[in-house]
């Protein structure tokens, strides 16, 4: 069975104080390869848990990730994972950090300096592949850190709020970017995002997720982000579908906000755990 | 007191002239910040302060220690060189009372002078003479050459009564009197320092060529600086060497953690010196005690600072590394081992310089060679200039090595304080 197979996961965190936190509660998903996630939720509803646990750094409580019909134990390789921020090595050049991957498989340059290169000049880093990496804006390094990500190579790149610290402008560069490299690699791709727009433009997939505890609210399958990689992504948002589901989704997401606060036998079972 | 006085005066003078002659020179981007008082980092060094600083230093010292380097005028008032004269009035019994003077040549320690001569004069008590060293006192008996010698007395000095316990100022300095009725004069001292107490910076720095040339106790200085580094240099290596894993064991493993933290915990307040006394009694005074103590100063700094960049990493460049396909081995060494080289760095500075401190104590208490030494052993014989050439080479020998620690922190971990 090939692509990406959530089945069942649940993750509970038990707390010092004795309490527990139930992240996640039986989340069940399929990816097929080449797919495109965009994750939503309010904070706290367990998407950077279930990131985790897909890449494998958490063991879940339950269930189990497949990759391509295997079981997921631990990281590797072939699933990358671009950070927010923080994640590059400011010890190395912009080049030793997209690179980093295929050395440290012991590959020879003269194996990966093409496909290095080739990324450095798709991100548009071609003339700052000697800088430093603590010379670089923020976006410059997030485009870093995606090549990276993919000068490995991965079968699914998992991505925690990759542009969420950047400028609006640098964003939308960026956004556009993502598609086209999902695109031309057909990479799966799980994003997670707090940006409702950027949900839809980029997922092909859209996975609304609640809180307490984390689970799938609701799905949908859109068409924006094949129209993205054609088109200007201004012109995408544009587009009477697009405000039509914008307005839908954050709809439902107030309501759903609305719903957990204004249940007052919730809000008092939780107090100790839930965030305003 | 009136050093400390003189100094912030000069500090303040000196603060308004520059900036009445210079004007506010601050150029470049802090020179537009408009909120710069709170802002640390639109506080840079003032040159011209740190140039008047060091001139003051070395103006006071020498106004104070009467250097030839300076014109006189600038000199505090000196010690009183020369002929004192006082007169003194005294009874004895069967006769009346009957004044003398007296002659005192007061004189540069250190040089021979005669006792000036003077006319014996009229009556029955007689003119006297004497010498006393500069910044010394002395007894001046009056009474001996005098004529009435039963139930002698010294009743005035200068038209002022005189008893046990009493005193009379004059321009040539201080008359007292002892309890067994005896004259005691001590010459105006005036307000520079003696050279015993502190030598003027040129007989410091004629030691410092004399002792190059000559050397000290049987070894050249560069002998005695030598060895103080050499200490400091292989103290301070094994203390990394065994130090800096310690600490990346400290940071990766629970067993390690749990292990090493009572003791690292232990030993981290216990100041270094506090240990040498165990230490000469466990390895003698020889180089092996030294390096010891300096091996012990160095390990818990390092061992600390390395733990301390373990526990920094970020998580997050950990998770990246493992997704991207690393071995623990090559996390090892191509993330926690970098990424801890700033705090490591740190560590070094920290060590290096306790280590300097240290090694500079341990030659205090027993050493056949080092700067420590040669100033411990000065200053036994008094040798107040050897004692301050020591200091100023200790100092100077200590910044260095924290300027060469700074270079090289620069050239290793550039990426330090920018992320
Ligand atoms: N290591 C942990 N220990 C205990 N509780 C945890 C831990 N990690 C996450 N949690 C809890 O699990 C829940 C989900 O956290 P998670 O970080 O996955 O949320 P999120 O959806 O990513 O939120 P955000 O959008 O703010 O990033 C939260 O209630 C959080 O407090
Ligand atoms: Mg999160």
């Amino acid at each position: 069975m090939s692509g990406l197979g959530i089945e069942n996961i649940s993750m509970r965190f038990d707390l010092p104080n004795g309490r527990a936190v139930q992240a996640l509660s039986d989340v069940s998903l399929h990816l097929s390869r080449g797919e495109l996630l965009s994750v939503l939720g309010p904070s706290g509803c367990g998407k950077t848990t279930l990131l985790n646990i897909i890449a494998g750094f958490l063991a879940p409580t339950s269930g189990q990730i497949t990759l391509n019909g295997h079981a997921v134990t631990g990281p590797d390789a072939e699933r990358g994972m671009v950070f927010q921020q923080g994640a590059l090595f400011e010890w190395m050049s912009v080049r030793e950090n997209v690179s980093f991957g295929p050395r440290m498989a012991g590959r020879r340059a003269r194996d990966w300096a093409g496909t290095v290169d080739h990324l450095l000049d798709v991100v548009g880093l071609k003339d700052f592949h000697d800088k430093a990496v603590y010379e670089l804006s923020g976006g410059m390094q997030q485009r870093v850190a995606l090549a990276r990500c993919l000068a490995n190579d991965p079968d699914v790149i998992l991505m925690d709020e990759p542009l969420g610290a950047l400028d609006a402008l640098t964003r939308e560069k960026m956004q556009g970017l993502v598609l086209r490299l999902w695109k031309e690699t057909g990479k799966t791709i799980i994003l997670i995002t707090h940006s409702v727009e950027e949900a839809l433009l980029l997922g092909e997939r859209l996975l609304v997720m609640a809180p307490r505890p984390g689970r799938i609210h609701s799905e949908y399958r859109l068409p924006f982000a094949d129209m993205g990689v054609n088109a200007d992504l201004r012109e995408v948002k544009k587009h009477p579908d697009f405000a039509a589901r914008r307005d839908e989704i954050l709809g439902m997401i107030w309501d759903m906000e609305e719903e957990i606060m204004g249940r007052p036998e919730t809000a008092s079972e939780t107090a100790g755990t839930a965030g305003v | 007191m009136i050093v400390f006085l003189i100094y912030a005066a000069v500090f303040v003078s000196a603060f308004a002239l520059v900036r009445f002659i210079v004007g506010r020179t601050a150029t470049g981007f802090a020179a537009r910040k408009t909120v710069t008082f709170g802002d640390e980092s639109a506080v840079v060094p003032d040159r011209a302060a740190s140039v008047v600083s060091v001139l003051v230093i070395f103006l006071l010292w020498g106004a104070f220690t009467g250097s030839r380097l300076l014109p006189g005028f600038l000199h505090a008032p000196g010690p009183f060189i020369g002929d004192a004269t006082f007169s003194y009035t005294a009874e004895a019994d069967g006769v009346g009372p009957d004044e003398a003077t007296v002659t005192v040549r007061v004189f540069e320690v250190g040089q021979t002078v005669a006792t000036p001569t003077v006319d014996p004069g009229e009556g029955w008590a007689k003119n006297d003479s004497d010498t006393v060293g500069a910044w010394r006192s002395g007894l001046i008996r009056v009474a001996k050459n005098d004529e009435a010698t039963e139930g002698h007395r010294v009743t005035m000095v200068n038209g002022q009564p005189i008893a046990p316990g009493l005193t009379v100022e004059t321009t040539y300095g201080r008359i007292g009197m002892s309890p067994k009725g005896t004259l005691n004069f001590e010459p105006a001292k005036g307000w520079q320092m003696e050279p015993i107490w502190l030598p003027a910076p040129e007989a410091v720095v004629a030691r410092l060529t004399d002792i190059a040339r000559e050397g000290y106790r049987g070894a050249s200085l560069w002998e005695h600086l030598g060895f103080s580094l050499f200490r400091v240099v292989v103290g301070f290596f094994f203390g990394a060497l065994v130090g800096i894993p310690l600490g990346y064991a400290m940071g990766l493993s629970n067993w390690f953690r749990g292990w090493f933290d009572p003791i690292v915990e232990f030993m981290r307040p216990v100041p270094p010196l506090a240990l040498i006394p165990l230490v000469i009694i466990w390895a003698g005074i020889g180089e092996l005690g030294k390096i010891i103590l300096l091996f012990l100063a160095a390990l818990w700094i390092m061992a600390i600072a390395a733990r301390a960049g373990v526990s920094g990493v970020a998580i997050p460049k950990v998770h990246a590394a493992y997704s991207l396909g690393a071995s623990r081995w090559q996390i090892m060494r191509h993330v926690i081992v970098p990424n801890s080289l700033p705090e490591i760095f740190t560590g070094a500075r920290v060590a290096m310089g306790v280590c300097w401190g240290t090694v500079v104590a341990a030659e205090l208490v027993a050493a056949e060679k080092g700067v420590g030494m040669m100033i411990m052993v000065a200053s036994k014989f008094q040798q107040t200039d050897i004692v301050i050439m020591g200091i100023v080479l200790i100092g100077l020998i200590g910044f260095g090595i924290d300027i060469l620690m700074r270079w090289a922190e620069k050239l290793l971990v550039p990426w330090k304080g920018r992320i």
